[in-house]
């Protein structure tokens, strides 16, 4: 089933079979949703909004709430800044946020549509916020929306008032609401403290209470985001998708920061804590330790298991590198690395992690799809497969397990209340790793070496 | 208590309390959505990617930046007796300087990869909402490949902000027109088309059997489980059967007029609206056997599901739904179904319906039902818990609304998790409405087993 792939890679220059990775503007949507009271807006036709807000649900199966401009064909001529106006009225009117995030479209944004002017030029009610940023859909991808759009908040937020507020500000990369949890866990455990931004937990993995409430009571409080520029320091959790935000705010409020790799995995895990030890002078408390010891423990009991497997691993570029980083320490192959988004950094980065593991015959490509993968697949096979929903079709047509983790995972529950960060999340991840793998020789096995104990 | 306040003021034309309007003649609807609202819609590209995408050997190219073809790659759960190829995501990832420089060469590329690599017999292109801005000549491109590799390449018009998703139904439409328009047209066959059935979860498969007992021939599924070839026969049926009359209207009345088929609309949803329709095939048909086979199968089949379906009138009783869908002619289908089962309905609204879907609407649903056209969640919120619905059927966008307001769920769009169509969807209907509303999760919402937190 599925399986069209032809074995023989031909060189594409036009042609993009199963992408992986989206557009601009639906990761603007999900860091927008990551701030407290905040209604997202996307300046554009109708669909995109309906369409990410789809892709959105899908994944947290939480409802995402955002507003479109709903462009018509008299907008796209004469501009969207009506449409806008209105729009932000409307908002306010009915819907009653405490700032609207507006980000652009690839419609609104070739048409020449001056967001600054316009927001200027809206009535915003005394005590209301809006603010924008540009996500062009032919430019990067979903990772690079969502850094933007925190970088936007910034640009309009944040100030630096010259007394310094003794927090770290904390950019967490494109990760689940589990994910912030966990790397909330730990600052909070290294006594550090700190405003995350963006803050998608309490949003999209909000508690069933029996009613529905618009704006959730997570996200990043918008006086916490004004007052990053008072930050004593910046740290910057995915280095792809948080330099940007981290950059801007030394910039524009001479905040110093600090960027490292999602810590996932045992070492990267070790570089969060030990930068924020740096931050906060506090001794790493008895609990981190024990549960570093406890996934250090996991691995060496069951290290017979994963050594020298080969894996496929994809999805948005820091995940990848933060699991593959996880499956070398797994004693692992990660054979071949594969993000859609574009960018040398990323084979870089992956190429210097292969240096360091002595790790020989892996591949790491970026602005590449599933596609292509598949047909790397076809030509020398892999053990396990790492990556979102959409490499069940690899799977299945070549027989191979697939480990869910990233973004988007739209055929399974729970995943994106549970971290892949810290050692937590590594202790996760090896369980899933391991039932994976271990189920699949259970299954695979002759009956005369069916083992009971493993 | 209306919540009067939580509605746009533009938006009050969009609403109707039964008690007041009657006829159901004065709402709004088949109108642009407001700015700044949260609206559940879609665009132009989307109803022209949901109608054609279920066309198996097709080859589906996205001309455009890339999150239009991720976001409807494999949307929609149609199913597949041959070719896989309509599951797969293809397009042209346009990027900034195909933006400033035009995409036409880009996209001939691209069909030029395509052909390296498979054998199509039919490619569609669909203009996205940039590729209207940008000029492309998407016309020309298609022609030139047609010229060039002797297959179809046909242009789908559909960039998002030039209408509504009706207006994307409509460029399928056409699309699908410049398909299976025949140079001469065929002799006429005994038979009919089946229009406007997606094959979700199978159902084109239920529809087609039915009509196998009958001893109707179905010549062509328009777009369920269709191939190119299948579409082409379509010209020599005798008769249309249109089910999802919102996108499908405008085609059977294009064939009407240009290959002289007639339609009747249809609806396999519920054991009165199956039974009713299967008698009014075989009615068009002119056929008395025909008509002697549907009435005994009718019967057969009452007698076998309505006892199955009176287990769960006990459960259903004082149940009262909350429809919002799509399309008029689904919510009317749902009305009347829901009607069977005893249960009553006090909240509808659709995406994309009309007038007339409207005023049927209104005379089916008793007077204190609400009405709405192209909601949003808020007043969706709003008007559940008001009219204390316990059950939402919807969409994707719907159903985590509906759990947290504490509300049972049914997907009946492409989420659908069974078939819904014909006697036996009517059963997994049942069986699912009564799941979801007496599911054990309802008793520990609260410590102490209070459902009303």
């Amino acid at each position: 089933m599925l399986d069209l792939t032809p074995k023989e890679v031909s060189e594409r220059s036009a042609l993009r079979i199963n992408p992986l990775k989206t557009c601009q503007p639906v990761g603007a949507m999900y860091a927008a949703l990551g701030v407290h009271n905040c209604m997202p807006h996307s300046h554009g036709s109708q669909g995109c909004c309906s369409f990410h807000r789809m892709f959105l649900t899908r994944h947290f199966k939480d409802p995402a709430i955002a507003s479109s401009s709903s462009f018509t064909e008299g907008a796209s001529v004469f501009g969207g800044g009506s449409n806008l106006k209105t729009a932000i009225k409307n908002i306010f009117d009915i819907y009653d946020p405490d700032i609207i995030a507006v980000h652009t479209t690839c419609l609104s944004e070739t048409i020449g549509d001056d967001l600054v002017t316009y927001i200027n030029d809206a009535k915003i009610p005394e005590g209301k916020f809006v603010v924008h940023t540009n996500t062009p859909s032919y430019v990067g991808s979903h990772i690079t929306g969502f850094s933007n759009m925190i970088t936007g908040l910034i640009k309009y937020l944040s100030e630096n008032t010259g007394i310094k507020n003794g927090k770290l500000a904390l950019f967490p990369g494109f990760v689940n609401p589990g994910d912030m949890r966990e790397m909330k866990k730990i600052m909070t455990l290294m006594g550090v403290n700190f405003t995350m931004l963006p803050d998608t937990s309490g949003v999209m993995d909000a508690p069933m209470t029996g009613t529905y409430s618009m704006y959730p009571k997570g996200g990043t409080k918008i006086q916490e985001i004004i007052d990053l520029g008072n930050c004593e320091m910046s740290l910057g959790l995915g280095e792809l998708t948080s330099s940007m935000p981290a950059e801007f705010l030394d910039t524009k409020c001479k905040v110093p920061y600090q960027t490292l790799p999602l810590p996932i995995g045992v070492e990267l895990t070790d570089q969060y804590v030990m930068a924020l030890n740096r931050f906060s002078k506090n001794e790493v408390p008895y609990a981190l330790e024990e549960e570093r010891g406890q996934l250090v423990d996991i691995l060496l009991d069951s290290h017979q298991y994963t050594q020298n497997k080969k894996v496929a691993i994809f999805g948005d570029p820091d995940t990848v590198l933060g699991l593959a980083q996880f499956a070398l320490e797994l004693g692992m192959i990660p054979k071949y690395l594969a993000t859609g988004t574009p960018g040398k950094f990323f084979e870089e980065k992956a190429n210097a992690l292969f240096e360091k593991f002595d790790a020989e015959g892996c591949i790491a490509k970026g602005n590449m799809d599933l596609f292509e993968l598949h047909q790397w697949i076809k030509n020398d096979g892999v053990d396990l497969l790492i990556g979102g929903t959409h490499g069940k079709y690899v799977a299945k047509a070549e027989d191979i397990p697939l480990v869910r983790a990233g973004f988007p995972i739209v055929d399974r529950y729970v995943h994106s209340y549970l971290p892949i960060v810290g050692y937590k999340g590594g202790m996760r991840l090896a369980e899933m790793i391991l039932n994976t793998l271990m189920d699949r020789q259970d299954r695979d096995c002759a009956d005369e070496d069916m083992e009971m104990i493993m | 208590m209306r919540n009067e306040n939580d509605i746009l003021p533009e938006r009050a034309e969009s609403i109707r309390f039964s008690q007041c309007s009657g006829d159901g003649s004065g709402i709004k609807c088949e109108a642009e959505s407001i700015s700044g609202s949260v609206s559940q819609r879609a665009c132009v590209f989307c109803g022209a990617r949901v109608v054609l995408n279920p066309i198996t050997d097709a080859f589906h190219i996205v001309h455009g930046p890339i999150g239009c073809s991720s976001y409807t790659w494999d949307i929609r759960g149609s199913l597949s007796s041959g070719e896989d190829i309509y599951r797969n995501s293809y397009s042209t990832d346009l990027r900034e300087r195909d933006v400033i420089f035009g995409g036409e060469k880009k996209l001939t590329a691209a069909i030029d990869e395509v052909m390296s690599m498979h054998s199509p017999k039919l490619i569609f292109i669909y203009a996205t909402c940039i590729v209207g801005v940008i000029g492309d000549d998407i016309v020309a491109v298609c022609k030139a490949a047609e010229e060039k590799y002797a297959i179809r390449v046909i242009p789908v018009k559909s960039p998002g902000f030039s209408g509504t998703k009706k207006t994307g139904y409509k460029a399928a439409c056409n699309a699908i027109m410049s398909l299976i328009t025949p140079e001469v047209l065929p002799p006429k066959e005994v038979g009919v088309n089946i229009l406007g059935d997606f094959n979700l979860a199978g159902e084109m498969w239920i529809i087609k059997n039915y009509l196998r007992i009958l001893g109707v021939k179905a010549i062509s599924n328009i777009t369920g489980d269709a191939t190119s070839e299948s579409l082409k026969k379509a010209p020599s049926a005798q008769l249309n059967l249109v089910q999802c009359a919102g996108s499908m209207t405008y085609l059977a009345k294009q064939m009407e007029e240009d290959f002289d088929i007639p339609f009747i609309k249809v609806s396999f949803f519920g054991v009165n609206d199956t039974s009713d329709s299967l008698l009014r095939i075989a009615y068009a048909m002119g056929d008395a056997e025909m008509v002697r086979k549907a009435k005994a199968f009718i019967e057969d089949e009452k007698n076998r599901v309505i006892p199955l379906l009176n287990k769960y009138k006990r459960n259903f009783e004082g149940k009262k739904a909350a429809i919002y869908v799509g399309g008029g002619f689904k919510a009317i289908s749902l009305i009347r179904q829901f009607k069977e089962f005893g249960i009553k309905t006090v909240m509808v609204g659709t995406q994309t319906g009309n007038k007339e879907d409207y005023e049927m609407i209104q005379s089916l649903v008793e007077d204190d039902a609400v009405v709405l056209d192209d909601a949003n969640p808020a007043e969706l919120e709003s008007f559940m818990k008001e009219m204390g619905a316990d059950i939402l059927v919807g969409g994707v966008k719907e159903r985590p609304l509906a759990y947290k307001l504490g509300i049972a769920f049914c997907d009946h769009n492409h989420e659908r998790k069974h078939p819904l169509a014909g006697y036996e969807g009517t059963l997994n209907f049942a069986s699912e409405i009564n799941l979801s509303m007496n599911s054990p999760v309802w008793e520990i919402i609260s410590p102490g087993g209070n459902k009303n937190v």
